[in-house]
């Protein structure tokens, strides 16, 4: 049986701060970018917090992880600082991208964020790339690609998949299943009852949980890393979750209705979790309260000193195009 | 199949007038006519129904056109390409919808390979009418991956027609003009283009492919510039006039097949050339019209060095000020255009 999440202090106290510094960080950058002070495009995954944050639960920080335009949770929950990452939505010189990549290119690589994708699948053959190469080295790292459901209309997520289910290699391909694909439900565009149902074409198995529970979401990829690291090859995971906010900022919101954005609303996985900890003896009002108002102190300090540095420079854009 | 009326309203023949609308509403106005008069003219891709396109430039047109004409797609860029061709093949006419040029890489097989080369492989037996929309460059904080002027790729692939509307009436009598043509052809859009304004004719009209716009006509430079930076010459011609230098500006429109006329014609003219492009500058479009100017007997009427402007050979960063400082701006423009001339 895996550890309880919410009836353990240290490791309950961790989850919810990490989905906490989720959506705070983008509450502040949803702001930002709405005051005309952040340049750009933005895709918040308010909402699915729970999904990274049980997911890098169950990694080790050298194991890696791949991400996408919605990518911000991925970074938080595998241990990037949020001020370098505001900064790098600020345009700044002190930015994980030094201004070059902005939110949908941000990467940690110290912390195996191989980085988020502007391509659609992009990152789920170089999930498989990088389990190759932890195959190949002898380490016991795993790989996991996060994507969205709408990846899996790619042909790069096909390919991605094939390889690794032949080599059995360590890795995890993590479906945030949110239910749509930009406009287009998840439900429409694949004729399943549920994503998970495609793993067994491809011969790995496949799980479908609840992503607003980050105890699901936490055994379900547990159950995946153990088996790679021990050799048994890749799984599928189709985490089931909502985002609250429209796509980007082009979304009106013609596709689906005020209803079922309310409905998932009350799906907050933030609360649940909290109410799942008080229950379980892990947290008290007290600590749930701690958590809260350190993450707010530490989010506000982190967007003012990115505020404060100094903006990426023109001066040497040929620099970095070619490693010296 | 069934054509709603306002649609079918919309088609009127050209009536000589004029009306403002933006770039963006212009391409729908073209695809509206389209539509309404040929049955077999559809649209295919990602988000084109209810949502109206990433850019918005659908719009409305699934509730005038109706969800089969106007397909909604997965996220699946080479098989909508895959599809267009069939159907290309077999009677219809699609537009297929590509979110970003960018991701045209995703469905190159399908276009270089197949689309471009099927009626050649076949001998001729087979036309590939396909019109495939996609819009590219840069100055939307998008970087490296949604940013690109990727029209030296296609220019570079025979079989293919290459177009860059750079003015509304253009985006719709070009478009127009593309759904025509018997052969696949890429129009490259530019997204800071789809919310400017134009004069734009009503009615079905058309914009001939392979003809070059000439905007301006001036003595002293010819301006020969693609996509946005057609806007931004003419902003710039307008800043050295102030100055005492004319500048004639052309705008190719169609890459391929190329109006080398035209660019002659006007190069002879003023003996000098500036030529400005977004796409990075190796090997971009423009070198290839610096090759056709110097193997011409144009080549006798230059006063000065052909000049290239074009952005750096770097992927487009996202920070505002190095996105800018990576493509052409019209101060760009206005010096080298004054330097070729005082130089010179
Ligand atoms: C190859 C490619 N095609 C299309 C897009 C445009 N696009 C960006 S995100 C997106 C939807 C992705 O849906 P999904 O994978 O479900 O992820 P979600 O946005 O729901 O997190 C689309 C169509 C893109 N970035 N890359
Ligand atoms: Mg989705």
């Amino acid at each position: 049986m895996n550890t309880q999440i919410v009836a353990n202090r240290e490791l309950a106290a961790a989850s919810l701060a990490t989905m906490w510094k989720i959506r705070r960080f983008e509450e502040a950058v949803e702001d930002l970018y709405g005051r005309g002070l952040m340049h750009g495009t933005m895709h918040l995954s308010i909402g699915q917090e729970a999904v990274p944050t049980g997911a890098c639960l169950a990694l080790n920080k050298d194991d890696y992880i791949t991400s996408t335009h919605r990518g911000h949770g991925h970074c938080i929950a595998k241990g990037a600082d949020m001020e370098r990452m505001m900064a790098e939505l600020l345009a700044k010189e002190t930015g994980y991208c030094r201004g070059r990549g902005g939110s949908m290119h941000i990467a940690d690589t110290a912390t195996g964020n191989l980085g988020a994708n502007g391509i659609v699948a992009g990152g789920v053959p170089i999930a498989t790339g990088a389990a190759l190469s932890a195959k190949m080295r002898g380490t016991k790292q795993v790989a996991v690609s996060f994507h969205g459901d709408g990846a899996m209309g790619e042909g790069a997520w096909h390919e991605g998949v094939v390889l690794a289910a032949m080599w059995q290699l360590p890795v995890v391909f993590l479906c945030e299943n949110n239910l749509y694909g930009m406009s287009m439900s998840s439900e429409k565009a694949f004729n399943l009852d549920q994503l998970s149902d495609r793993a067994k074409g491809y011969g790995i198995p496949g799980v479908t949980v609840d992503g607003n529970d980050v105890q699901a979401v936490y055994d379900a990829t547990k159950e995946a890393v153990d088996r790679a690291r021990a050799g048994g090859g890749p799984t599928f995971i189709e985490a089931k979750t909502y985002r609250w906010r429209g796509h980007s900022k082009s979304d009106k919101n013609l596709y689906r209705t005020r209803d079922e954005i309310d409905e998932w609303r009350g799906k907050d996985p933030i609360p649940l979790f909290e109410a799942q900890a008080l229950a379980a003896g892990g947290l008290t009002q007290a600590d749930i309260d701690a958590v809260r108002d350190n993450v707010r102190t530490e989010l506000r300090s982190a967007v003012q000193r990115a505020n404060a540095a100094p903006d990426a420079t023109a001066d040497d854009l040929l620099s970095a195009v070619y490693a010296r | 199949m069934t054509i709603e009326t306002t649609a079918a309203q919309t088609a009127a023949p050209a009536t000589g007038e004029t009306v403002t609308m933006t770039y963006s509403e212009a391409v729908r106005d073209a695809m509206r006519i389209a539509m309404a008069k040929d049955p077999a003219v559809f649209i295919m891709g990602e988000d084109v129904g209810t949502y109206g396109g990433a850019f918005g430039v659908t719009g409305e047109l699934i509730n005038e056109i109706g969800p089969d004409r106007v397909r909604d797609t997965t996220i699946s860029e080479l098989g909508i390409m895959g599809a267009g061709v069939g159907a290309a093949m077999t009677g219809m006419r699609p537009i297929v919808e590509i979110q970003f040029s960018d991701f045209t890489a995703q469905a190159m097989d399908q276009i270089a390979n197949q689309a471009a080369k099927i009626h050649f492989m076949l001998g001729g037996a087979v036309n590939v009418p396909m019109v495939i929309r996609a819009p590219g460059g840069s100055g939307t904080g998008a970087a490296a991956q949604h940013s690109q002027s990727l029209e030296a790729w296609f220019v570079h692939i025979p079989g293919l027609k290459v177009v860059m509307p750079a003015t509304a009436d253009d985006a719709k009598g070009l478009l127009l003009s593309a759904i025509d043509d018997p052969n696949p052809v890429m129009v490259i859009e530019h997204k800071l283009l789809y919310k400017t304004s134009g004069e734009v004719r009503t009615g079905d009209i058309r914009t001939p492919l392979g003809v070059a716009a000439v905007p301006r006509e001036g003595k002293d430079l010819t301006i020969i510039a693609t996509g946005v930076e057609v806007s931004r010459a003419l902003e710039a011609a307008e800043i050295l006039a102030a100055d005492g230098i004319e500048a004639t500006v052309v705008d190719p429109r169609t890459l391929k097949p190329l109006d080398s006329d035209t660019i002659l014609r006007t190069v002879k003219a003023t003996g000098r050339v500036l030529l400005v492009q977004e796409a990075v500058r190796t090997l971009g479009f423009m070198s290839e019209v610096s090759a056709i100017i110097s193997e011409s007997d144009a080549f006798g009427y230059l006063r000065a060095p052909i000049k290239r402007l074009a952005g750096l050979d770097i992927p487009i960063p996202y920070a505002p000020k190095l996105e800018r400082a990576s493509v052409p701006q019209v101060e760009d423009i206005v010096a080298a255009a004054t330097d070729l001339v005082r130089k010179w």
